[in-house]
């Protein structure tokens, strides 16, 4: 199995894969400035990050045509096929990754200038954990490997877990601090915004597994 | 024996075919279903067009062959002694590469089977089978004002459509169709591809074809056929989505060598 004579294939997916790859690279740069905006309360990024969102948008319908354009005109079949129906799905996730990242710096912009509950801890650790497995499953995609897909996977459970921990410290000082509830509902939405991009991120596993085996099947039910 | 709610009109059982000492099939076995279209690709050479004309016998004519193996046609093996070789022929017909006419009228083209059969009495019972086999070829609104026209001045479409109204005169039950469109533009190849999606309602075709998208449109289970043997065969959706063995990956993303 060693010439391909799909070289036009090959070089319009090439174009596409690199975009995605860009893209992935524009999503984990929101999901930084976000964090970075919250912990700075620094109302012009967390604005630059919504304004950046809709060049991200236009990358994925960019892409999105680029897929269709390739399934018309070089009828890919079998792997090359699922490679590109993947791609379609795994930009719409990112586009949503973005959304989520754009929701944390609207959830800043509403702060205002109230002082934060308390300290960041956990929220951090989530972006980072958010950004390692964005970048995972990416290379998970290159490679088309179905076993990096399920180990990125597998990760989101140390999401849900940070994020259980975030939500209750946050009940609980609600429980005892009657006035702190809408600055604990402020975190509580960054925090629920970075949850969901773990599960954006096994959305994009289960097109990986697709891809390299043909398996279509939600993972971490 | 029944699969996907289709019955089963052809079983190919280790077939094995040889031109003198050369072996270009190897234990074959493949079930085709009534009223399904199944499509038989792979690389030239590769035994695709000897296994499809193995199933009306057609490989009888060519001298110093021999087969191995059972094709049973209903349950009955078409190999069998005493197989009337002109009842088998009418019961399973056969459309060629090129559109080959007869250099007769339109009329004379699709009348000569039921003609030689003796399957119609009189004119009349006779032009209801033409015309009734012309409009099952979606043939008929083009010809039927020219029926005593020279069959040689239709379109290439249109003259293979007219091959397979006259196969479709003698009351087959299974169509073998050996690259149908090759000689053949989009156009004619798409109204030829149209037609084999409504004739399966009520027929069960076989067709060889180097167009894999062809395959693709057209049929319900493909075969990869690769060095004489059948390397994979399985629903169309399947083998062009998620085909599992690596050969049938290779040759229709074009990955060889």
């Amino acid at each position: 199995m060693s010439q391909h004579l799909r070289g036009e294939y090959d070089r319009q997916f090439a174009h596409i894969r690199d975009d995605l790859l860009r893209m992935g690279t524009l999503v984990d740069q929101s999901i930084v400035k976000a964090l970075e905006s919250l912990q700075k309360r620094d109302r012009p990024l967390a604005q630059r990050v919504i304004d950046e969102d809709e060049a991200i948008n236009a990358l994925r319908f960019k892409i999105e045509e680029a897929c269709l354009a390739l399934i018309a005109t070089q009828q890919p079949t079998a792997t090359d096929l699922r490679a590109v129906v993947a791609a379609m799905s795994i930009v719409i996730e990112m586009e949503r990754m973005a959304d989520h990242a754009a929701g944390i710096a609207k959830t800043v912009i509403l702060m205002g200038d109230e002082p934060l509950l308390k300290p960041l801890i956990d929220i951090p650790r989530m972006v980072k954990l958010a950004r390692e497995m964005l970048q995972g499953s990416l290379d998970a995609y290159v490679a088309c490997n179905a076993d990096e897909a399920r180990e990125i996977a597998n990760r989101d459970d140390e999401m849900d877990f940070l994020y259980q921990a975030v939500f209750e410290e946050l009940l609980e000082i609600m429980a005892s601090k009657p006035g702190s509830v809408q600055r604990a509902t402020f975190l509580m939405w960054c925090a629920h915004n970075l949850e969901r991009i773990g599960d954006r991120v096994t959305n994009i596993a289960e097109r990986v597994i697709f891809v390299s085996t043909g398996d279509m099947r939600e993972l971490n039910v | 024996m029944v699969n996907d709610n289709h019955t089963q009109k052809m079983m190919v059982r280790d077939l094995t075919f040889y031109y003198g000492p050369i072996q270009a099939l190897s234990w074959i076995s493949m079930e085709i279903l009534e009223c399904q279209v199944t499509a038989l690709i792979g690389p030239s050479g590769c035994g695709k067009t000897t296994f499809l004309r193995c199933l009306n016998r057609m490989n009888d004519t060519i001298p110093d062959t021999r087969l191995e193996g059972e094709v049973l046609l209903d349950g009955e093996d078409i190999y069998s002694p005493g197989v009337d070789l002109v009842d088998l022929r009418q019961r399973v017909g056969m459309v060629f590469q090129r559109p080959n006419p007869f250099p007769q009228s339109v009329f004379d083209n699709v009348a000569f089977g039921p003609r030689v059969l003796g399957l119609t009495h009189g004119r009349s019972e006779l032009e209801a089978v033409v015309e009734q086999s012309l409009r099952r070829a979606t043939l008929w609104d083009e010809v039927k004002d020219h029926l005593s026209s020279d069959a040689l001045e239709l379109s290439l479409g249109e003259q293979q459509r007219l091959c397979i109204a006259r196969v479709l005169a003698v009351e087959p039950e299974v169509i073998l169709m050996d690259e149908p469109t090759s000689a053949l533009d989009p156009i004619a190849t798409l109204e030829i591809e149209e037609l084999m999606r409504q004739l399966r309602e009520q027929y069960t075709i076989v067709v060889v074809t180097h167009n894999m998208q062809q395959a693709a449109r057209v049929s319900d289970k493909t075969g990869l056929f690769w060095l004489g043997e059948l390397v994979e065969f399985d629903d169309t959706a399947t083998i062009f989505t998620r085909p599992k063995e690596e050969r049938t990956e290779a040759y229709i993303t074009g990955r060889v060598g």
